[in-house]
């Protein structure tokens, strides 16, 4: 369990950095009530608070994705990874230290989108345990994500390439519109990745919908969030080799 | 030179240590072998070689040809037994900036699988070591670049290692700072095997029992500082000024030391040994008054200058 002692580092320079705090939790506190003002004037299904918990949720999950490829790339690219690669841990226990830190923050994240978007109406009720498992997947997922990103790019192109998977999450990922109703090639790509997945299933939960209703797009979820995590792993031994 | 000779008195082997990145050479076939608690300095420029080979024997690179043995575990084929009796300092500062040195101590501590008892106990010693105690609760980012380079050796110390790697310790530093630093791993000696590597003359002259000079990823010399000044560069030079310094006073001294040579008010004699008192008397039995004398002993610069013509910084 020597992970744990670089988790507890790596927890600890998260939350020693304000700015990160500031954009992990305090954005999807304020984006919810933005949106859904903006909504206000065009009443349709996708700015209403069973529709906009998950969106904002999965798309604050894109800061974890670039905190995490930040934090990742930064030791990476410092003296301070080469005295951690000469100690006994594996590339497995780096990128368990490097994720672990940042579940909290994911589960204060969706814990904010949901105490928020309860004075605006989500349904809260015994189903809302499978949404938070969907989301929670969703996280580790993009948080994953960011380790691939932070193995691969520096530490000045990590935020750069992140801020395009926030992007991608924004717009492929059907936070603020429908992609069902565009279709074609956006539709096409944006089923492709897991995001969408992520936050139609939570909607579907939180609409009313069945598991077995949900299967697919969940599986979509896990999938991707087992693969990203397997390619961090195998991009951080391949960077960290030598 | 054997590698093979005495096995159990070394802490590290080197067997044709090469590492290659595209085609070009960081380190060529490096054989050096290293005794158990010695302090022994890998002494060369910036882009000699000297922290490619410190990464390939802490398992941070892996060698293109050749191995190593630290004690009884290979590198290549044991790297997890090699990570467990081994610790780096490197050459950039590494900790962990948002953390307290106590912090940074404990987390080291932690990772190296040391029991919490046992890594508070050492960091309590090691902080008041390297006299961080007054700050010890601080982040470090905050630290000077000295105390930021003590922690970081601190850090290589919590495992209690049996052997530690100091790459470039006291780079940068100012000279107070940097003799705090060989102060501290003066009190080291004996008690770890310490690899140094360095491209000042005067460190490795200071704290190394050897000395291994690399040059293009090549050792061109090895040896005890004392053993490279004798026999590498070995000339002791006394530079005299005085009156009646004509040459027939000098005839006989040349006799035994061939190598004099007037210079501006007097001469420069080099020798392998010169003999203080024979000179001095040997001139003064000739009507010499003596103004001004010195005598210079050869430099690991001499060393370095007269095997690679460079200057080593």
């Amino acid at each position: 369990m020597r992970f744990l002692s670089l988790a507890s580092r790596n927890l600890k320079e998260i939350y020693r950095d304000p700015l990160a705090i500031a954009w992990g939790m305090v954005f999807p506190a304020v984006l919810m009530p933005a949106i859904i003002s903006i909504g206000k004037n065009a009443p349709m299904e996708i700015f209403t608070a069973n529709a906009l918990t998950p969106a904002v949720a999965v798309f604050s999950f894109g800061f974890l994705t670039l905190f995490s490829a930040i934090i990742l790339a930064k030791d990476r690219e410092s003296a301070f990874l080469t005295r951690l690669l000469t100690t006994p841990l594996t590339a497995t226990d780096f990128i368990l230290a490097y994720i672990l830190p940042f579940l909290p923050i994911a589960i204060l994240q969706i814990i904010i989108c949901f105490v928020v978007g309860s004075f605006y109406g989500v349904t809260i009720n015994s189903t809302i345990l499978i949404t938070l498992i969907i989301l929670f997947t969703m996280a580790v997922g993009c948080i994953s994500l960011g380790m691939i990103l932070g193995s691969l790019f520096t530490e000045k192109q990590a935020p750069g390439v992140s801020s395009i998977v926030i992007v991608i999450i924004s717009i492929l990922g059907g936070c603020w519109m429908d992609l069902k109703a565009i279709g074609g090639v956006f539709e096409t790509i944006g089923y492709s990745l897991p995001f969408a997945h992520a936050i139609d299933a939570a909607r579907a939960v939180l609409n009313g919908s069945s598991v077995s209703g949900i299967v697919t797009d969940f599986y979509w979820v896990l999938g991707y969030t087992l693969v990203f995590f397997v390619v961090g792993i195998f991009c951080f031994r391949w960077r960290t080799k030598g | 030179m054997s590698n093979h000779e005495n096995e159990n008195e070394y802490a590290i082997q080197t067997f044709d240590l090469t590492k290659s990145f595209g085609n070009r050479k960081a380190v060529d076939k490096i054989n050096l072998v290293v005794k158990k608690g010695d302090i022994f300095s890998l002494l060369g420029p910036n882009g000699a070689g000297k922290t490619t080979t410190i990464k390939m024997l802490t398992g941070v690179l892996k060698p293109t040809v050749g191995t190593a043995k630290i004690m009884d575990y290979d590198i290549t084929r044991n790297p997890s037994e090699v990570k467990g009796i081994i610790d780096i300092s490197p050459q950039e500062t590494a900790i962990a900036g948002h953390l307290t040195a106590w912090e940074n101590l404990i987390l080291m501590g932690g990772i190296n699988g040391l029991k919490k008892e046992d890594t508070e106990k050492r960091a309590k010693k090691l902080i008041k070591l390297m006299g961080l105690t007054e700050r010890a609760n601080e982040q470090v980012q905050k630290f000077s670049g000295g105390m930021q380079r003590r922690l970081s050796i601190a850090m290589a110390l919590i495992s209690d290692p049996p052997i530690l790697f100091l790459d470039e310790p006291t780079l940068g530093l100012d000279p107070q700072a940097r003799r705090v630093i060989w102060e501290q791993i003066e009190q080291l000696k004996g008690k770890k095997t310490i690899i140094l590597t360095t491209h000042y003359l005067e460190e490795a002259d200071a704290l190394a029992d050897r000395v291994a000079i690399v040059s293009q990823g090549n050792i061109i010399a090895e040896g005890t500082p004392q053993e490279l000044k004798k026999n590498i560069y070995g000339l002791q030079t006394m530079i005299i000024k005085g009156e009646n310094l004509s040459s027939p006073d000098i005839g006989g001294l040349k006799e035994i030391y061939p190598h004099i040579t007037k210079i501006d008010g007097g001469i420069k004699i080099e020798a392998q040994e010169l003999i203080f008192d024979e000179i001095v008397d040997y001139l003064r039995s000739r009507g010499v008054k003596i103004n001004w004398l010195s005598m210079k002993e050869p430099s690991l610069d001499d060393v370095f200058f007269n095997l690679t013509g460079e200057e080593v910084n």
